[in-house]
């Protein structure tokens, strides 16, 4: 087993406990920091298949930006994860087998030889050859991106920009009680809209009479 | 990674170690050298701040303890002080906070702020780690340092420290994008993530610099570096007339310290980073001047420390001058004026890059 | 490289993407009582892309973009009937919009985008075009459907839509990421190659397969996947049903020609049971559970489930003749459709919506021009000659006897004749019943024309429908 294998199966390891820490974590709070935690891993494990601007995106977008967001939503809302999980049990005969399922289909993908020469699993898979020291991975997948997918990938970015247009849509509308500045009417206002100077005569003390002229 | 210079060659030689391992030795001593410099850097730049906002303000500021009990630079070893008293303090564990997570937390905050210099190029052919994708590297982890802040304000049990994470959150995230895409116009401009070729694309002359022709994004990455590390008047995070002071109102002694730690690393590195994308880095602004010094014509680490105390003498400035935004206004300024002018300006720089106008003709050439 | 990027035979999809861009910038700088700017400015794109479209139209099947988009003369009459029903509906649904505060420029971006996902799954040559296109056509309805943030039945029903869309979408990718697994591909011509190699018995295909029908299904709103459908037209503003009726319609036939036909055309004998399963089904329930409701939009929406059917009817048929037929019906249900629920705007005011069955009691009083138009209308959809619903049912029937399938046309008429039960009952409703509504038809000259000439176009192409039916021949051969 070479040194980068080792790497692998720790890493990976640390990445399965990480994922099944964000399904169990009571606080979830946790749940999110776990998460965080996995996309690490996920990102090293990808630094060792040598995609490393993956990795650093993964970090960038995931754990940088959406994760804080995701914290941000989860300490506001103080969810009770035990009223979550009250129907657990309730669920889990159906939930089960079917987790069942899906373990032994990927078993099967990954181990299992069948009987012609088909076979699925990654004995048939050649396992590609490491890339020159000077291969990027940004670089190659900026040509593949902008060249052979330009088309899906000018689409994905629409359907970005138009899941903006559609929650803004959604969200922002004129509800009452809102405080909003309006700057437009912060600037245009005039001293005399604030301010207005009245005269007031001086009043002598004792009589009570307006005193004209000086005080 | 870096070849063993001859000079450490012959102590490798009288220690016996084997190859491999005298690479990884000296990886390390740069590592623990740059390390130390910028600690001391930064234990200094506390002093200086109180001194020139001090200045500012028409006050001394700290003029006391002297270094050695020498008879001149009152004041210098203040920074030492506080580093005993806060080493000394008792860190209280406020009752009803998560422990675990209230001690994490400044670590979080001090450790991506000081893995970030890893890549950081000093002077020609010197990084600790000469990673390709160096500027994402960056990226990635000072958008992991507010996790710290967060965790914090979460793990303290307290309303203002919460107050003070949220604003963080959001504040971070919508600086981190207008940030981002000035960065991409850097990128676009250099051809490459690789901090040192960043650099090596400004050479040839100060006209050559970035933020003559990225002007607005060299104002958008500077404001936007104030605005991540939290500073005035971006500091409604800590916002002391406030929320006392934010995030960490209930953290002491050396937890403390590290938070005030990486706060002053983090300006440090976005001030090293400005310099790098827009002024240069280690280049001099003179280079082929025969009639001046070599000292200044030459590019080396004196001219990046140079520019770094330029931007470092502008955060305390700011401080100084400037009152603080309020936290919509800040969200306004980022989501609403920075965001779409980056846009814009990257599209000007594609315009003028495929109109050959300007320096980024030869960006099409290949 | 250029004769991989062919960016000419992509102008359409080119312009209607920065047309919306461009227009919602320009909303931004607009007041809101110039809102109109906004509207007309969408009204002349959509022009100018059905101009670009003929202009740039091939007449030959051209794939570009390294095997993600196709342009064929299909493609060209499908997308100029997209802008078609496009623009009727947001014509129609002008008025209606302004009474009730939702005419904002967002609604016509989000409509364009729309557009712009069914002329992406109209075009699409590649299964991963086909998703992006799906997606980007799903994310717009959803938020279209939401537009009236503050009604609390149409953001219920967008909530359904959106669930029970983001299941659909999975299925599709799930059916998708198989057929990838068996075939190595995602280009569709290329899936249509190897499938005589892989063999029609090999699992992936059919269980890939399976799911591929079941998103589609979905997409289409057939039985037993049609949940949505009477919910969420129902539940959106009427003229948000009126979009969601008409171009994804022509969509959904889309994604049926280009996944179905296109890619696994090989394995036909494998997709036809599914589909006659979902025809019959589609067909049944539609028809019989619209004789129960009182809502015109719902009754409409189980209408459209029934229709959906016969469309199916027409793709399972797997013959040129079929998918002729199916292109003929799936063009004049969306003509039918879009004058139906234009009507339902017509005589919708200020606070009525006018879309309980009871609403068109005695209408023929009220207005006896709009009555016989909707009668028109109403009658097609039933498919009673001479409208043009009768050629399309015809046109099916006969592709699917034109198989050796009798027994389906059986039923096929059989349903139909269930189904012209509650057509003709808006009719008697119509003629026959005193008034329960007053109120006077506000609707203003533009939509009173067009909607007219919708009424008379239906009957037009009823007792002309050689016009229609020679382009279907001539754009699938």
């Amino acid at each position: 087993m070479s040194f980068t294998e080792i790497l692998f199966y720790v890493f990976s390891a640390v990445l399965v406990v990480s994922a099944l820490g964000v399904i169990t974590a009571r606080n979830p709070v946790y749940s999110a920091l776990w998460l965080v935690f996995a996309f690490f891993n996920s990102a090293i494990i990808w630094m060792l298949l040598e995609a490393e601007f993956l990795a650093i995106i993964l970090i960038l977008v995931y754990v940088g930006a959406v994760m804080v967001l995701f914290l941000f939503v989860v300490m506001m809302l103080d969810i009770k994860v035990e009223e979550l999980r009250a129907g657990f049990t309730r669920y889990a005969w159906l939930g089960l087998p079917i987790a069942l399922l899906v373990i032994g289909e990927i078993g099967s993908v990954v181990w299992v030889k069948s009987q012609d020469d088909k076979a699925l699993g990654l004995s048939s898979v050649a396992s590609p050859a490491a890339y020159a020291a000077d291969y990027s991975n940004t670089k190659a997948l900026g040509q593949l991106l902008y060249t052979e997918y330009l088309y899906p990938l000018q689409l994905a970015a629409s359907i970005l920009l138009i899941a903006i247009v559609a929650a803004i849509v959604l969200t922002m509308r004129k509800r009452s009680g809102q405080k909003v500045q309006d700057i437009g009417a912060q600037i245009s206002v005039k001293a005399k809209d604030r301010v207005r100077i009245v005269k007031v005569a001086a009043v002598q003390p004792e009589t009570g009479n307006t005193v004209e002229g000086q005080s | 990674m870096n070849a063993v210079p001859d000079l450490i060659q012959p102590v490798f030689d009288f220690l016996n170690l084997p190859d491999w391992l005298r690479l990884v030795a000296w990886t390390v001593m740069t590592a623990v050298m740059m390390f130390l410099t910028i600690i001391i850097f930064m234990a200094f730049l506390t002093l200086a701040e109180r001194r020139v906002i001090g200045s500012m303000q028409a006050r001394i500021g700290p003029n006391r303890i002297r270094l050695f009990g020498l008879p001149y630079f009152r004041g210098l070893a203040q920074p030492f002080a506080d580093v005993i008293k806060l080493m000394f303090k008792e860190i209280i564990l406020p009752t009803g906070s998560n422990k675990f997570l209230f001690i994490l937390a400044p670590l979080l905050t001090a450790i991506p702020a000081l893995a970030t210099w890893a890549v950081m190029p000093f002077w020609p052919g010197f990084t600790v780690a000469n990673v390709d994708a160096g500027l994402l590297y960056i990226l990635a982890l000072t958008s992991t340092g507010v996790y710290g802040v967060i965790l914090a304000g979460w793990a303290s049990n307290s309303k203002y420290a919460f107050l003070g994470a949220m604003r963080a959150a959001a504040q971070v995230v919508a600086y981190e994008i207008a940030m981002g895409f000035a960065l991409v116009g850097v990128v676009m401009a250099a051809g490459s993530l690789n901090l040192g070729q960043i650099i090596s694309a400004q050479s040839g002359g100060i006209s050559n610099w970035f933020f003559i022709w990225l002007f607005p994004l060299f104002i958008i990455y500077f404001i936007s570096g104030i605005a991540e590390t939290n500073r005035a008047p971006f500091d409604v995070v800590e916002g002391e007339s406030e929320i006392v002071a934010g995030f960490h109102v209930d953290y002491s002694g050396m937890a403390f310290a590290l938070f005030f730690v990486a706060e002053y690393i983090n300006m440090i590195l976005i001030s090293a980073l400005t310099s790098i994308f827009f002024l240069g880095g280690w280049l001099s602004p003179f280079a082929g001047v025969e009639s001046l010094p070599a000292i200044l014509t030459t590019s080396g680490l004196h001219w990046l420390v140079f520019k770094i105390c330029f931007f470092l003498f502008c955060f305390l400035w700011f401080r100084a001058t400037f009152p603080r935004y309020r936290y919509d206004q800040i969200m306004r300024l980022g989501w609403k004026v920075f965001i779409p002018l980056t846009l814009v300006w990257i599209t000007v720089e594609a315009v003028l890059a495929v109109m050959k106008i300007g320096p980024f003709a030869r960006l099409m050439a290949n | 490289m250029s004769a991989n990027l062919n960016f000419v035979v992509a102008y359409p999809e080119i312009f209607v993407l920065t047309a919306a861009c461009v227009i919602l910038l320009v909303d931004l700088f607009v007041s809101d009582r110039q809102r109109i700017v906004t509207f007309l400015l969408t009204m002349v794109s959509l022009l100018a892309a059905a101009f670009i479209t003929v202009q740039y139209g091939v007449a030959e099947r051209v794939i570009t973009f390294h095997g993600t988009y196709v342009a064929d003369p299909m493609g060209t009459v499908l997308k100029l009937s997209t802008y078609g029903a496009t623009a009727l509906s947001l014509l129609y649904s002008r008025e209606y919009l302004q009474r009730r505060g939702l005419f904002k420029g967002e609604y016509f971006v989000l409509a364009l985008f729309a557009m712009l996902g069914v002329m992406v799954m109209i075009s699409a040559a590649s299964l991963l075009t086909i998703y992006l296109g799906v997606e980007l056509l799903s994310l717009s309805l959803y938020g279209l459907v939401a537009f009236d943030r503050d009604n609390g039945i149409a953001a219920e029903s967008a909530m359904k839509y959106f669930v029970l869309g983001a299941i659909a979408s999975g299925m599709l990718l799930y059916g998708m990421s198989m057929i990838y697994g068996v075939t190595g591909t995602l280009e569709l011509s290329q899936i249509a190659n190897r499938i005589p190699g892989i063999g029609l018995n090999s699992l992936g295909l059919a269980f890939g397969l399976a799911f591929l029908v079941v998103g589609v299904a979905f997409k289409f709103g057939a039985v037993p996947f049609h949940m949505w459908v009477p919910d969420v037209y129902h539940g959106a503003p009427t003229a948000v049903t009126l979009f969601v009726g008409s171009a994804p319609k022509i969509a959904s036939f889309a994604l049926a020609m280009r996944l179905l036909v296109d890619g696994l055309g090989g394995a036909v004998e494998q997709w036809r049971p599914m589909l006659v399963v979902l025809a019959v089904l589609s067909m049944a329930i539609g028809n019989v559970v619209a004789i129960a409701q009182t809502n015109i939009k719902r009754m409409l929406a189980y209408s459209t489930i029934s229709h959906v059917g016969f469309i199916l009817l027409g793709v399972l048929a797997g013959t040129v003749q079929g998918y002729q037929a199916a292109m003929f019906y799936t063009l004049t249900y969306v003509l039918t459709a879009v004058g139906s629920f234009g009507v339902i705007l017509l005589l919708s005011r200020q606070g009525f919506e006018s879309d309980a069955l009871d609403d068109f009691k005695g209408l023929a009083k009220k207005s006896p021009w709009f009555a016989s138009v909707m009668a028109m209308l109403i009658f097609s959809t039933a498919g009673v000659p001479p409208f043009v619903g009768f050629t399309a049912k015809l046109a099916v029937i006969q592709a699917i006897i034109g198989i050796g399938y009798t027994w389906l046309a059986g039923v096929a008429v059989f349903f139909s004749v269930i189904g012209a039960y509650y057509y003709i009952r808006v009719v008697k409703l119509m003629y026959f019943d005193a008034p329960v509504d007053n109120g006077p038809i506000q609707a203003g000259v533009a939509l009173r024309t067009v909607l007219s000439a919708n009424g008379l176009a239906v009957l037009a192409l009823g007792l002309l429908p050689g016009l229609l039916l020679d382009l279907c021949a001539r754009v699938i051969s």
